[in-house]
């Protein structure tokens, strides 16, 4: 069929682990743009859903870390972390490791990619899920983008890859739907944890919405480390969703600095061929 | 200085239950596991969370060994200003303190 569905959405761990400590008003707004996702996704009727995240050393380490990697099993467990302390209960989520395969086989057409059958899914991945997929009934393909030990694959690669998967979406039979996480400027687990640019934010939005792709890759991992901080890396998978859907351009149902959550708290999605 | 292996084992604690259990019934022999220096061991051992940050352990793992030690959220960005103070600035890594204030 196709891509069905293109959005992305922020996924720290204080956004369910630490949701009783933040501005009630502004954090249950967050969450109605959540369900206004989940309402979207739903409504876009997928067979599974690739998650393009930023994982943080839960199965990949530097003794032999992937640019890219893609999952290939037919189920996962998330979250590795303790779930009292992300308070997301443990669960098993379904995979469809064919599925899996065949997008793997086309994305590998054009980029290199490692492949897991095993994956334990972090908060990176668990925090969008709670949201979207609460039911953990929607088949999910984890994705990740290496933006925690550098060397980091550069921005221009990081397009090439969401380019990849959007040919590898087109040429699968089932209704894929597309969700990158990640922060954009954040300092997470540092001494400045709740430090957010907003002013680099909205400018990086700006330019992710209106699919901007030579402003998108303008950027420097020394300038982005300077005014985003580390947690900016991840706008590597905000460019892999852009990438698939380049020549469309999107909306940001939410944006807000909630600095208990350390980071921009951000929903939006893109038009895929004219859809939301 | 290891601070890879002081990272492998914050990793393997982190995603494997089988060496949580085995690190709270016999640390040592755990640690035994890893090429780590004296200043290391002790850290881990204190468990001094603040000197473990400036060492440059990332802090998508040090965020978790925290909290495994006990730390609620606000005594762990505490304890990381409190290793700055003691020790300086961070050795290693991406996870600097750029001006400390933070908003938490």
């Amino acid at each position: 069929m196709s891509l069905v569905f293109a959005g992305v959405c922020s996924h720290a761990p204080g956004i369910t682990g630490r949701a009783h400590m933040a501005d009630p008003a502004i954090r249950d707004e967050f969450y109605r743009n959540y369900d206004r996702m989940r309402n979207a996704l739903e409504a876009a009727e997928p067979d599974a859903l690739i998650i393009v995240a930023a994982e943080h050393f839960a199965n990949f380490f530097m003794n032999n870390m992937p640019a890219y990697s893609i999952g290939m099993g037919d189920d996962y467990e998330g979250p590795i972390e303790d779930p009292e302390w992300l308070k997301i209960k443990r669960t098993r989520v379904p995979g469809n490791a064919d599925l899996s395969r065949r997008i793997v086989k086309s994305v590998m057409q054009e980029v290199d990619v490692g492949y897991a059958q095993e994956w334990k899914f972090d908060h990176g991945i668990m925090v969008p899920l709670n949201f979207l997929t609460p039911r953990y009934d929607l088949p999910v393909i984890p994705v990740n983008i290496n933006c925690q030990g550098p060397p980091l694959t550069p921005l221009h690669r990081a397009w090439a890859f969401g380019s990849a998967l959007r040919r590898a979406c087109d040429a699968v039979p089932e209704r894929v739907a597309l969700i990158g996480t990640g922060g954009i400027s954040h300092w997470p687990a540092t001494p400045d944890s709740g430090k957010i640019n907003e002013k680099w934010d909205r400018e990086f939005l700006d330019r992710f919405v209106h699919n901007r792709k030579d402003e998108l890759l303008s950027y420097t991992d020394e300038e982005t480390y300077r005014d985003a901080g580390q947690g900016g890396f991840e706008i590597r998978t905000f460019l892999s969703v852009a990438a698939a859907t380049e020549g469309n351009t999107g909306e940001v149902w939410f944006y807000a600095p909630i600095p208990i959550f350390a980071v921009g708290c951000t929903v939006a999605v893109m038009n895929v061929n004219g859809r939301h | 200085m290891s601070l890879y292996y002081v990272q492998k084992l914050i990793y393997q604690l982190n995603r494997d239950p089988r060496t949580r259990e085995r690190f709270e019934r016999d640390r040592e022999d755990v640690l035994r596991d890893y090429a780590l220096d004296e200043e290391e061991l002790a850290a881990l051992r204190k468990p001094d969370i603040g000197l473990l940050y400036v060492m440059g352990v990332n802090g998508q793992l040090l965020m978790h060994y925290a909290a495994m030690c006990g730390y609620e959220w606000k005594q762990y960005i505490e304890a990381m200003r409190e290793g700055i103070r003691q020790y300086g600035p961070v050795r290693a890594g991406l996870y600097a303190m750029t001006d400390g204030k933070g908003a938490v």
